[in-house]
């Protein structure tokens, strides 16, 4: 290509008014070897966005993880659940296990006072045998009475 | 939206978002968490996805903005980017050393002009984009993008002529 060309599409290209395709043009006309000398300080520019454009993203990038932390965002969800299923269960079985309690606390009562009965019970028998034995205590007395005298 | 869709769309424009948020953090690995944090955000936006016009463009808007985010909050932490890797792919020959510094050059010039040029230049010589697509992704005026990227053009242009003549590698 003429060089008088390649001159006026670079006064173009510094007011920023060529195309796409005239920048594409700039830069293979200066990626060759040969450039007139008067052309040779504009070749870094256009050589250097050539090679800039080459540079890449070499970086893995772990979407992976992400996708389990937004899995992990969705367990939170189910957690509440199961945390209201685990509360429910508590309640009901708690309630039951409270009315289990109660009723075996009464049967203990119950039988505490059938306890006592018993014991009274066998208490008065008891008192009613020491009162019959109180009659010996009046034979002893007697006893000595007659031991004094004599 | 499955993973391998999604690489699908994404995967044609990765490579544009790292250059440019490379050529806004300067180090390699700033631009590579960089394009890690845009992908994974448009991978958490996945479902939304389908609704945006040009999913492209919409993504280097993201990495303009949290690029512009990551060097404010650089500035705030006065912490300076150190960078040392100018690693040059191009020009293979052993004779074209000099051409090849030169070509070295551009990448530093371009590292000193104002973001908004950076940007421009790199969306319009790198990777060839539109005009209009320009305004679209840096919110800017047709007008706007032209005159900043004329400026551009020409600071390099003029910093490129002055390392030549001052013979300064």
């Amino acid at each position: 290509m003429e060089s008088d060309k390649i001159e006026k599409l670079i006064e173009k290209y510094f007011e920023a008014s060529t195309t796409v395709a005239e920048e594409e043009t700039l830069k293979t006309y200066f990626s060759k070897e040969s450039v007139p000398p008067h052309l040779a300080q504009y070749a870094p520019m256009f050589q250097y966005f050539a090679i800039a454009k080459e540079e890449k993203f070499t970086k893995q990038v772990p979407l992976d993880s992400i996708a389990s932390v937004t899995k992990k965002r969705f367990n939170y969800k189910w957690l509440s659940v199961a945390a209201v299923g685990l509360l429910m269960f508590g309640i009901y079985f708690g309630n039951n296990y409270r009315v289990a309690q109660q009723v075996e606390q009464e049967k203990a009562e119950f039988a505490y006072q059938q306890t006592k009965k018993a014991f009274s019970l066998l208490a008065e028998n008891f008192n009613k045998g020491t009162e019959k034995v109180a009659y010996l205590n009046q034979f002893e007395e007697t006893k000595q009475k007659i031991y004094n005298e004599n | 939206m499955q993973q391998s869709e999604f690489l699908n769309v994404v995967m044609p424009f990765k490579d544009k978002l790292f250059r440019l948020a490379k050529r806004l953090l300067v180090s390699k690995e700033e631009a590579e968490d960089a394009t890690q944090e845009i992908l994974l955000k448009l991978w958490s936006k996945k479902k939304s996805m389908e609704d945006y016009k040009n999913v492209e463009a919409f993504a280097m808007t993201m990495t303009k903005n949290f690029c512009l985010d990551r060097l404010k909050s650089k500035q705030a932490g006065n912490l300076k980017l150190v960078h040392s890797n100018y690693q040059e792919k191009g020009s293979q020959l052993q004779t074209q050393i000099e051409a090849k510094d030169s070509v070295s050059w551009v990448e530093k010039i371009m590292a000193e002009l104002p973001e908004q040029q950076k940007m421009v230049l790199q969306l319009r010589d790198i990777e060839e984009y539109d005009y209009d697509e320009i305004g679209e992704m840096l919110n800017m005026q047709q007008t706007a993008v032209r005159v900043a990227l004329s400026r551009a053009r020409k600071t390099v242009r003029e910093k490129l002529a002055q390392k030549h003549s001052y013979g300064i590698g």
